[in-house]
């Protein structure tokens, strides 16, 4: 049993995932995780398949999707990754504000400098108002009011707005 | 009044109406982020101003004209002042309302039973976000002209309403408050 990190990308059209997963399907793979999303028009498909076919099997059985020029693919095998639960908190960042170049490192700098690790992160472009949502891990022990305040001026400092909030659950 | 009842509402403000202003409400330009009024905190009014008096009447026109829209808050019609006014009573998520109505200087008093939610704003049109936010909640405001202090239960999409339209007036956008990352839209269709 390996895992291949397989990504689609290009023009959108209606039956991208349904042709892509039906030829993973009949190479017995099994899709682990994946993210789907249109970026600026284009479908962005990345996933992660377990199963026991080789890389270059994989890409024999989605050649087809290329042919006509619109969609690009790449297969690489990616060795099992195992997430290690580090005790820390969830904090849900969101910044907003006019579009300019250098938002997303700013922001990110200043996490990564606090110890804090981004498990996800989207941003959205919607006419010139800028949008960033990403989650955040902080190690135990890390000043979140600190962060917060920070990641407050960084983002002051080139027009936007920051909000640093816990990722609070609801346990039902 | 039992407290306790389902359907209960604050009556002296589920009667007030427009009217009472005695002004006659202009149609403003709602502002859209990214706007720097809409992310900064809004001043306290007094509500007895002839200028929120006039304020008021302006944003309850300017909701009135406006498709689908169900409250406005001040700093979308580019003003930093706690002033905001709600009608939901059109909407079919809508249970118990008191109608329309104006709020200067609002705060939530208590907030339980949170619930999840897609919410947009004429503030920022291409987008949509999950929320969650309390399904009842008590607020405390201040009526425009007669300066009376309220309190009223609000529950379901008025609540929703409520905390949306305060939190404008305190510079936050529904973008501050989405669950997650892959919580904000591109808004497929439009009001």
């Amino acid at each position: 049993m390996t895992l291949h990190a397989i990504t689609v990308l290009g023009h959108d059209r209606p039956g991208i995932i349904a042709e892509t997963t039906d030829r993973l399907a009949h190479l017995g793979l099994n899709l682990e995780d994946s993210s789907m999303t249109r970026l600026r028009g284009h479908f962005a498909m990345t996933l992660i398949c377990a199963g026991d076919a080789d890389a270059d099997g994989i890409r024999a059985a989605l050649a087809s999707l290329t042919d006509d020029g619109t969609l690009s693919v790449t297969v690489h095998e990616v060795p099992e990754e195992h997430v290690v639960a580090l005790g820390g908190t969830s904090w849900v960042l969101s910044v907003h504000g006019g579009d300019r170049p250098g938002i997303v490192s700013a922001v990110a700098g200043v996490v990564a400098a606090a110890g804090g690790n981004i498990t996800d992160l989207t941003t959205r472009l919607a006419g010139d108002l800028y949008v960033l949502v990403a989650e955040v891990e902080l190690p135990a022990g890390a000043d979140s009011t600190a962060l917060a305040e920070e990641l407050r001026e960084v983002a002051g400092r080139l027009g936007v707005g920051a909000t640093l909030r816990p990722a609070d659950t609801d346990e039902l | 009044m039992s407290s306790q009842v389902k359907k209960d509402v604050n009556l002296r403000v589920q009667g007030w109406t427009e009217d009472e202003l005695a002004a006659t409400g202009a149609v403003r330009d709602v502002v859209r982020a990214p706007a720097a009024v809409l992310s900064a905190p809004g001043a306290r009014v007094d509500p007895t101003s002839p200028e929120v008096v006039q304020l008021a009447a302006d944003l309850v026109a300017t909701m009135r004209v406006s498709p689908g829209c169900v409250g406005l808050a001040a700093p979308q019609v580019g003003e930093q002042l706690q002033v905001f006014c709600v009608d939901v009573s059109e909407h079919p998520k809508t249970r118990s309302h008191h109608g329309t109505f104006v709020l200067c200087n609002a705060e939530v008093v208590s907030a339980s039973r949170n619930e999840r939610a897609r919410e947009g704003c004429m503030s920022v049109p291409d987008l949509t976000g999950d929320v969650k936010r309390a399904t009842r909640v008590v607020v405390r405001g201040t009526l425009p002209g007669t300066g009376e202090e309220v309190e009223l239960p609000a529950e379901a999409f008025e609540a929703r309403a409520l905390q949306h339209e305060i939190d404008h007036c305190a510079g936050l956008l529904f973008l501050d408050r989405v669950a997650g990352a892959h919580a904000v839209y591109a808004r497929q269709t439009y009001l």
